[in-house]
């Protein structure tokens, strides 16, 4: 491999994307779950849960719309060819983030009675657009297949995906409430561990099964070496955050945040499992990255604005995160 | 049906609905900003009570505008492939940029502006509302880039059937941009000061005549006053550009089928393009020429010309008609309604009552002149090019109806949704006049509040 713009800007283009979509997961996630858990929640919690997200959910959208966007602008070819492909989820995915997007402003501006109708709609949208992003994730690792076998797997891989979102949810419950809310949502976080840990077996399992190519980097030593410390590391921080939900919430509310942060881990880990897997392609098995690059000055001048802009935005995103740190308390506009 | 006019219509589906809120929102966070300075400045809470209530019609909007944009950002790949593998070497950077400069911006200082109040300080609130407004219009400077650039495109050269850029100044300043960008902040600026003002209007009408309303309905008027002469003005000049750049474009417009001196300018007309000439035409003699080339011997471009190679007449005809006769109706309001607040201090029942549904006329007039300038591209999707048919994406044509059919009705019921807000938010500020408590307003941050508290 020679190391000129070319070979490089692709790699780094795709690791961006990498990064942004795994943000987006971690950052959408909780409140996609929060979104879920609406179902079990009493009215005046759902105000509460609300507020724990308010200020966030749109720089959190965001994220989506910037690996979307690094998708098209850097890997212009794969774009078209996987969202052709995947016409109808990303049709489902968009219809639900619009219901929820929108049903997060109707709710708090409606008259007092169309206010259940909204949260209702919150709900369903949040159910959909979590189901849809798990059914792509499953169509996509087996190569973008959407035969019996292809439409199957989606499907269980977009329920284990909502209760992961359903865990980030709850995680995110406990670190920004107290209370009543906070122990319900200790109980939310063990349920949903449960089903994140069997989808997360499901894909994993499923995963080198796809291709024979991804079959032997996972089987075939001494590539399995590199791999094995994923699958351990995931495997011991489920068991350790499992034991961990029966002492919380602690008396001094100490490890409020460690769900949460210990959820994002394990997503990340299982996101490098992905990347480990499917590197170098960008649509598994039919184009590499460098197959589906924009042309070099192109990605040149991305790149040159990227790396002034990034760090700026990760800096004022953790600002507006740290102006509504603490506990959530009644959202207003004011 | 044939994909291509399912996808065209899908596209131009979402991408009307989606104009509508950004058109809001680039402006309305200069107003918020001007309602939030006025308070600095003069301590009078009813212009804080003003932006309390305006501020939740741009956190509506907002939301609105940024979940059709996530579809129009997927609408690419799933309708337009092509578009992408032809064009992506420079409309990925430009949309890159908008992403990161504006997009990126607006979100995180939005959740501060909106609910921060209490939680920083009124000058950290202040800059926040200033960098929501900055990346709004930073937002539309991008996008504007790269419609220009699709309409006029330079800077660029054609490698393998690829655009590659040249030229990165002359691909965001193309020839078309600057009068486009500008017609369109205009146009932001018309339309939310036409709410303002029709929104008014309404709690004037049920009986509301408290600080708060007077202030808003006074913002409303005169800057719409204002902003309706300038508006015609660059309007005119942007079509001396398109009918420099693009005069297929302005023949469709003026529905001229020969291309000669003395045009007339045609008011009413059913153009036939099968017999290629007007139906029922009402004109007036060399009026065209004297708009378009300023005297009545003018040369003005003809359909004949471009055999093939015009878009269609008569919804461009029309929807040009559309948008000037709304313009030329927002000046006549607007005069008259600032002339009452002037010089009676009072508004009469019948402009009130005038001024209610003129509170869309921004969104006829906009999207009658984006129909007007896009419609008047084809059959290009970029001009010389791209045509539109060359970027349709393989998918079925009954998955693109379906879709489509699931769109429309989802847009008309949140449309119904948006205004029935807009409508109960005027309604209860009329209600509670300038009696309601208002939220704490403070010049220092509150602290944190702690775990517990």
């Amino acid at each position: 491999m020679t190391y000129d713009w070319p070979t490089l800007l692709p790699l780094i283009f795709a690791g961006l994307m990498g990064l942004a979509i795994l943000i987006y997961v971690i950052l959408d996630g909780f409140d996609l779950g929060i979104g879920i858990l609406f179902a079990a929640a009493e009215d005046t919690e759902q105000d509460t849960m609300i507020a724990a997200i308010g200020p966030f959910w749109d720089a959190n959208e965001t994220w989506l719309v910037l690996a979307v966007g690094l998708l098209l602008v850097a890997f212009p070819l794969a774009h078209g060819v996987i969202l052709t492909a995947l016409y109808i989820p990303v049709f489902v995915l968009l219809v639900g983030l619009i219901l929820r997007g929108v049903a997060f402003d109707f709710r708090a501006k409606v008259p007092a009675g169309k206010k259940h109708r909204w949260n209702r709609i919150f709900f369903l949208g949040s159910v959909i657009a979590s189901l849809a992003q798990g059914y792509m994730l499953g169509v996509y690792v087996l190569g973008l297949d959407v035969g019996r076998g292809g439409m199957a797997f989606g499907v269980l891989v977009a329920f284990c995906l909502a209760a992961a979102y359903a865990a980030m949810g709850a995680a995110w419950v406990i670190y920004k409430t107290e209370g009543e809310l906070q122990k319900k949502a200790v109980r939310w976080l063990r349920t949903a561990l449960v089903l994140t840990a069997l989808g997360m077996a499901a894909v994993s399992l499923a995963t080198p099964f796809a291709s024979p190519r991804i079959f032997d980097k996972w089987f075939v030593w001494p590539q399995m070496l590199y791999l094995s410390p994923l699958p351990i590391l995931s495997a011991l921080l489920f068991l350790w955050l499992w034991r961990q939900t029966f002492h919380l919430p602690r008396p001094d509310d100490r490890h409020a945040l460690t769900p949460f942060l210990t959820l994002a881990a394990i997503f990340a880990l299982g996101f490098a499992g992905l990347a480990w897997s499917f590197y170098p392609f960008v649509v598994p098995d039919r184009l590499t990255i460098w197959q589906a690059a924009s042309a070099t000055e192109s990605l040149a001048i991305i790149l040159a604005g990227t790396v002034v802009v990034l760090p700026v935005i990760i800096f004022y995103s953790f600002y507006a995160y740290r102006v509504f740190g603490g506990k959530a308390t009644d959202l207003t506009y004011d | 049906m044939d994909p291509l006019i399912l996808s065209r219509m899908q596209f131009g589906a979402n991408i009307s609905f989606h104009i509508l809120f950004p058109t809001i929102t680039i402006a309305l966070g200069w107003v918020l900003l001007f309602f939030k300075l006025r308070y600095n400045a003069t301590n009078d809470s009813a212009w804080m009570r003003a932006y309390f209530t305006w501020v939740k019609v741009f956190a509506l909007s907002f939301a609105m505008g940024v979940v059709s944009g996530v579809t129009m950002s997927f609408q690419f790949g799933t309708n337009w492939p092509g578009y992408m593998e032809h064009v992506g070497n420079i409309a990925g950077p430009l949309l890159a940029y908008e992403i990161l400069t504006a997009f990126f911006l607006e979100a995180a200082f939005l959740g501060i502006m909106l609910f921060g109040f209490r939680r920083v300080s009124n000058r950290v609130h202040t800059l926040a509302t200033v960098l929501v407004a900055g990346g709004t219009t930073l937002s539309a400077f991008w996008i504007i880039a790269l419609n220009s650039w699709m309409q006029t495109p330079a800077g660029f050269e054609m490698r393998d059937g690829v655009a590659h850029a040249v030229d990165w100044w002359a691909i965001v300043f193309n020839p078309s941009m600057p009068y486009r960008l500008v017609h369109m902040l205009l146009a932001s600026g018309l339309t939310v000061s036409f709410l303002i003002a029709g929104l008014s209007a309404l709690r004037h009408l049920r009986g509301d005549r408290s600080e708060s309303m007077w202030k808003a309905l006074r913002t409303g008027v005169f800057t719409a006053a204002i902003l309706i002469p300038i508006q015609i003005l660059a309007g005119d000049q942007h079509g001396l550009n398109t009918l420099e750049h693009q005069p297929q474009k302005i023949a469709a417009m003026e529905a001229n089928w020969n291309t000669g001196p003395n045009v007339p300018l045609v008011l009413f007309a059913l153009p036939d393009e099968a017999a290629k000439e007007n139906r029922f035409e009402v004109a007036i003699p060399d009026g065209a020429s004297l708009i378009l080339r300023h005297g009545t011997d003018g040369v003005v471009p003809g359909l004949n010309d471009y055999p093939g190679n015009h878009p269609p007449v008569f919804p461009l005809f029309w929807s040009f008609r559309i948008m000037v006769g709304t313009g030329l109706l927002m000046l006549a309001v607007s005069w008259s309604a600032a002339f009452f607040l002037k010089r009676r201090h009072s508004l009469p029942r019948p402009l009130a009552l005038l001024m209610v549904p003129m509170a869309l006329s921004g969104w006829l007039a906009t999207l009658a002149g984006w129909y007007t300038t896009e419609i008047g591209r084809q059959p290009w999707l970029v001009t010389g090019v791209l045509k539109t048919a060359d970027a349709v994406g393989p998918v079925a044509g009954s998955h693109v109806a379906l879709t489509l059919a699931i769109y429309l009705l989802l847009y008309l019921l949140l449309l119904i949704a948006y205004l029935g807000v807009l409508v109960h938010l005027a309604l209860k500020a009329a209600k509670d006049g300038d009696s309601s408590p208002l939220p704490g307003v403070m010049k220092t941050a509150m602290s944190q509040p702690a775990a517990g508290e």
